[in-house]
């Protein structure tokens, strides 16, 4: 069934499938790390987010080495897996999934940090002096005054995740319908002389970028002139 | 409103790098008691405390047989029953104000008859589907005390509530508040550093320097203590109940004090209406005999009791007149000339009486 779909089609689904959940890993796993790193007054803040922000300057291979050195039979995650009997990940969808939530963490966390930071200490006091429990609290208070975070932060995380490359033939190789991303199919098209394809989806991946940073835009400017 | 008072223990102690709190007080379990002090003295400090907001307290926060904090541990704030109205009124600025009534309201499983009350006693609903950051100062702060009191509440804390207005907006929430202070029925706590009003609304005032209690007691006779450094500040003076008497075709009004009678400027009240006035030390002179060719209409008999040099040449009379302590700030060559000695009979000319209520 599968080999009957065009390469291109295949590339998109895995894509789609490997940025949707890094983005929805992400944000579970971003908002208390962020909220933590917003509220915290621990000597830890630092060095941890220092370690949060280490993926925006990295180079992807550093990245991509280091973890298919983890994820190799030898390695601590994948001794790991296999203890857990899931075999290793390096080469596989999972693998690549772990590789892409490591890549994009700072894309999701640090909106969400800066959101969390803007809602003022008193608005929180004051829903507490409202019998509001600390759950509650984050539901009815934290999470409707950070939802434009919250939208930038998923955005930029989905679209940081189709926008990789590097790690992803490191830790994923090249594998149709399980780890050939978008990205890495353009690249054999290229290496193919193959223009006429690459430049179609180019030109997708292109368009789908700047459509992203517009609604981006647009719902930045339209939560400014919401607060006047 | 008539149930018997609970009394209200406070015992709290907290410790940061450069201030320390240490408080013990009862206050009656009615009434707005007045927590007064500079800027730095603990007022603010003290009301979060009390709230469960400043986690690193410790001691006793107890309400008649309500204990929210005691040596065996301490109720998080969203567990006391307690409405509180902040300096900034923290309004949650993505809800409307039907929004923001009903946050706490709901929460607090309270009775829909309250939240009808207070929306029609404090005039909100005109605003009901507006956003919070769409209001003034002064409609802020009625939506932030209807918000509080809606949640039904054993304790009303009011933090510097009229700090962030200017007086035109103050003179408007005023009367709100006094609407509160007669029908909420539960005690308030009321930090302020606005003599004007402390003398306006207190019954009970807490008088705070540096972390600890000063004095605490009714707040007429803690006001008018002469031993505190309330009574050296510029605007010292002393606070009088009075009732009206009448009111002339001019809007003259005479009020009976326990001084004397005094004759101030004032809006129609009805006579036997109760009222406070403020009379300040600088707005009284003193002569040695009764001048009736003079324009003051104040003039009340009084003894000297007690000088105080001040600074700048200045003294400061402390007076009796009729059991009821007066304030006089005379020059130093004044009290030389009418050769002024403690017991001695004088009369207080005053120059201006400020109505309060």
């Amino acid at each position: 069934m599968e080999a009957a779909l065009p390469a291109w089609l295949l590339a998109t689904w895995v894509t789609l499938k490997l940025a949707g959940l890094t983005t929805l890993i992400l944000l579970l796993l971003g908002m208390p790390l962020a909220w933590w790193l917003a509220h915290t007054r621990s000597r830890w803040r630092l060095p941890i987010g220092a370690v949060v922000a280490l993926p925006m300057v990295l180079p992807p291979t550093v990245l991509g080495f280091y973890l298919l050195i983890s994820l190799a039979p030898d390695g601590p995650i994948g001794q790991l897996t296999q203890s857990l009997g899931l075999g290793t990940l390096a080469f596989t969808f999972h693998g690549l999934l772990l590789a892409s939530v490591l890549y994009s963490l700072p894309f999701v966390v640090h909106p969400l940090q800066a959101g969390f930071t803007a809602i003022p200490r008193a608005t929180l006091e004051a829903a507490a002096t409202l019998r509001a429990a600390p759950i509650d609290r984050f539901f009815s208070v934290v999470l409707p005054l950070a939802r434009p975070s919250l939208i930038t932060a998923s955005l930029l995380g989905f679209a940081h995740t189709v926008g990789e490359f590097g790690v992803v033939l490191m830790v994923g190789g090249n594998i149709e319908g399980q780890t050939r991303v978008l990205s890495v199919l353009l690249y054999d098209q290229v290496e193919a002389m193959d223009y006429a394809d690459a430049h179609v989806l180019a030109a997708g991946l292109l368009l789908f970028s700047f459509a992203l940073l517009l609604l981006m835009q647009w719902l930045g400017r339209r939560t400014a002139v919401g607060h006047d | 409103m008539t149930e018997p008072a609970d009394t209200l223990h406070i015992a709290l102690r907290l410790a940061r790098d450069d201030f320390r709190l240490d408080i013990e007080l009862h206050l009656p379990g009615q009434g707005v008691t007045a927590v007064f002090g500079p800027s730095g003295s603990g007022k603010s400090t003290l009301l979060r405390a009390i709230a469960g907001l400043e986690p690193a307290a410790a001691g006793t926060v107890r309400i008649g047989t309500d204990t929210w904090q005691d040596a065996d541990g301490s109720q998080p704030a969203h567990r006391r029953a307690i409405g509180m109205v902040f300096q900034h009124t923290a309004l949650l600025p993505h809800l409307s104000v039907e929004g923001n009534l009903r946050y706490g309201w709901k929460r607090a499983a309270a009775a829909d008859a309250l939240l009808q009350r207070w929306i029609e006693r404090l005039a909100l609903a005109p605003l009901l589907h507006r956003r919070p950051d769409s209001l003034s100062g002064g409609e802020r702060q009625r939506v932030a005390l209807a918000r509080a009191l809606v949640t039904a509440p054993r304790l009303l804390l009011l933090d510097e509530p009229l700090s962030a207005l200017d007086g035109e907006r103050r003179a408007e929430i005023l009367p709100y508040l006094e609407a509160v202070r007669r029908e909420a029925g539960i005690p308030i706590l009321y930090v302020t550093h606005a003599v004007d009003e402390v003398a306006r609304l207190a019954d009970h005032l807490v008088l705070l320097d540096a972390g600890r209690v000063m004095a605490s007691g009714p707040a007429l006779a803690v006001l008018n203590r002469g031993d505190l450094p309330l009574a050296l500040r510029e605007d010292a003076g002393v606070v009088l109940e009075a009732t009206v008497e009448s009111r002339d075709a001019h809007g003259l009004l005479s009020l009976r004090t326990p001084a004397g009678t005094l004759h101030a400027h004032g809006p129609a009240h009805a006579a036997g209406t109760p009222l406070r006035l403020r009379v300040q030390a600088r707005d009284v002179s003193l002569a040695l005999s009764r001048h009736d060719d003079s324009s003051l209409l104040n003039l009340l008999p009084a003894t000297l009791t007690d000088l105080e040099p001040l600074a700048g040449g200045q003294v400061q009379a402390r007076l009796d007149a009729c059991g009821t302590p007066l304030l006089a700030r005379i020059s130093h060559r004044s009290v030389e000339r009418l050769q002024l000695r403690p017991g001695m009979p004088v009369w207080a000319q005053i120059k201006a009486v400020a109505l309060l209520v």
